[in-house]
């Protein structure tokens, strides 16, 4: 049973990486991931700066510090999105029969794509962080708190990765899971990624209230712009396992129902 | 103990399409088992169930020992795998697939580079292996995926049309590694719509129409099942009269092209010579001679009532038989 599951662990790890490669060996999954955000924060900051002076914008030295939360959102959303079309992909052309052929865990199969994803986050992560400190971004947390960035912003690839690989898994057609690229941007104008809630006008400002990515977005925010507080941490780590939790088990009925499918 | 054992196995999809309907087959231990059939004759959905990918509805299979079902993972450590049109990633190098392909059976990091060096030195692919598969031919995208179906050294290899739409010469290629697989013992079951693979390869072929078998035995008893060889023999000079009626003490008379006699020879392939030297020694100079042996389509032809034919486009089909015999290969 031990060897079992060092052989499931290193099939994870060996998918991750393949998974990773993959990514960076295939530039149409790269550009969402990495290049859009960055312009989008790049023509945001630029373009509406004067939002911080608004009435009830949060107190923050610069648009920049506001906007590096939803930038890395949006990036993990979209490597979700593109771990998908990719897993996709891979069920159109059968390299998948290869995989549930061997002697492993089937779930160890989305497992290797998240871990791939998560990677992602991860790259995606650091990259903004990079840029924040660039270009003058205040770190209130510093160094942990940067770190704990890293870790929301990865758990938070593979909650909506999952959320992806569900998709991916149950109709088998990356045209299916690339059609949801414009759903990104819809769930992440509807949350406080990109604005205050408070400031956004009915019935937006309600969904945003409630958006999970909301309550993912604060906590990373938080490293930037304020203090630690216990509350927002808590609802974060809760946002991210409450994602995490429904798309993981979405993913594994579809991988149940390919296998009785037929692969 | 078999190395495959199937009774009655059956797949139906939604909508009540059955697409493997009762199949029964037995593959010994060290056999070369060919799966012949046209398109759409259920070859894969079989495959697919024996390799534990697709849940049979009906029946059962043992592979290697193990109940496909109840055994499934013993079943996957036992067998290797290559499908049909070779599904690799092409932005994975051929290195890296077989290395995936040896953590995915459980091998170390150390064993699974040893191996894949070797098997990849083995298929001809060392000189291509750091490229990417995307850059290889489909003669060589055949062979890693041949290579990466060994890596754990499997006792059962499952070859799912391995030489479709492949090149003569790869094709060969692959039919020798296959052989010689086979001769250091491992058990190959593999499908096909060429006729000329399950003849070279086989030592007992399976003949699938419509999810169902309609004729098994070695490639040898299938063929004298469906009648004996034809001998057309070309005459230098002499009395065409006279060449059919020595013809005809070795078997019937067929009709046959102008100035060609041609014997259906009662007694087999081991008849030529008595037919030559029968005659030598009336004084008939013999031209041109050419033993016509039944081919495996003609015993599709008379269990169906179709044709399964390669055509030089490597794109086989089943097609309706016609009268004039077509699909005989000369010998």
């Amino acid at each position: 049973m031990i060897r079992g599951l060092a052989v499931n662990l290193r099939v994870v790890g060996a998918l991750g990486r393949r998974s990773v490669r993959q990514t960076f060996r295939r530039p149409q999954l790269v550009a969402p991931i990495l290049v859009f955000p960055t312009l989008l924060l790049a023509i945001q900051t630029g373009g509406a700066g004067g939002a911080v002076d608004l009435a009830g914008f949060p107190d923050v030295n610069g648009f920049l510090d506001f906007m590096l939360a939803g930038a890395m959102i949006q990036s993990c959303l979209l490597a979700g999105n593109s771990g998908g079309i990719a897993l996709a992909v891979d069920l159109e052309m059968g390299f998948t029969d290869r995989l549930f052929a061997a002697p492993i865990s089937r779930f160890a199969i989305v497992a290797g794509r998240l871990a791939g994803t998560s990677v992602l986050g991860i790259v995606t992560a650091i990259w903004f962080i990079a840029i924040g400190l660039l270009f003058g971004a205040d770190f209130e947390q510093g160094v942990a708190g940067m770190a704990l960035m890293v870790v929301f912003v990865s758990l938070s690839a593979i909650a909506f990765g999952a959320l992806s690989a569900a998709i991916a898994l149950y109709t088998g057609k990356a045209s299916v899971v690339q059609g949801l690229f414009p759903l990104v941007f819809v769930v992440l104008f509807l949350s406080n990624a990109f604005f205050p809630a408070d400031l956004m006008l009915a019935p937006a400002s309600q969904i945003a209230e409630y958006n999970p990515i909301s309550f993912i977005v604060d906590g990373i925010r938080d490293q930037v712009i304020g203090g630690f507080d216990a509350v927002v941490f808590a609802e974060t780590v809760g946002a991210i396992a409450l994602v995490g939790a429904v798309s993981i088990s979405l993913s594994a009925v579809a991988l149940r129902r390919r296998l009785r499918l037929g692969g | 103990m078999p190395a495959i054992e199937v009774t009655g196995l059956e797949r139906e999809f939604e909508g009540g399409i059955r697409a493997v309907d009762g199949v029964d087959l037995e593959v010994a231990a060290g056999g070369i088992y060919a799966f012949l059939g046209p398109n759409g004759a259920g070859k894969t959905t079989t495959v697919r169930m024996l390799t534990t990918l697709l849940r049979p509805t009906g029946g059962s299979a043992r592979v290697a020992g193990h109940e496909v079902i109840a055994e499934a993972a013993a079943v996957r450590r036992s067998i290797g795998v290559a499908l049909q049109e070779a599904a690799l990633d092409p932005l994975m190098t051929g290195r890296e697939l077989i290395a995936l392909q040896a953590t995915l059976h459980g091998l170390g990091g150390g064993e699974g580079r040893r191996r894949g060096g070797a098997l990849l030195e083995r298929v001809g692919l060392s000189g291509a292996a750091d490229r990417r598969v995307g850059t290889y031919s489909g003669g060589m995208r055949r062979r890693l995926d041949l290579a990466a179906a060994l890596v754990h050294e499997p006792r059962v290899l499952f070859l799912d049309e391995p030489t479709t739409g492949l090149d003569p010469v790869s094709r060969k290629a692959i039919w020798e590694e296959v052989a010689a697989l086979n001769r250091e013992g491992a058990t190959v079951f593999l499908t096909t719509q060429y006729l000329e693979e399950a003849d070279r390869l086989a030592d007992r072929v399976g003949i699938i129409a419509r999810g169902r078998i309609v004729a098994e035995g070695t490639p040898g008893s299938l063929k004298a099942e469906v009648g004996h060889p034809h001998l057309e023999i070309g005459l230098a000079e002499g009395s065409i009269e006279r060449a059919e009626g020595i013809g005809a003490a070795f078997g019937r008379l067929q009709p046959a092209r102008d100035g060609k006699v041609l014997v259906e020879l009662e007694g087999g392939a081991t008849q030529v010579a008595r037919v030559v030297r029968a005659l030598d020694d009336a004084g008939l100079a013999v031209e041109s001679l050419e033993l016509v042996e039944p081919t495996l389509d003609d015993v599709f032809v008379a269990k169906t009532g179709e044709h399964i034919e390669a055509g030089a486009s490597g794109e086989p089909a089943a097609a309706p038989a016609a009268a004039d015999g077509e699909g005989s290969a000369r010998a």
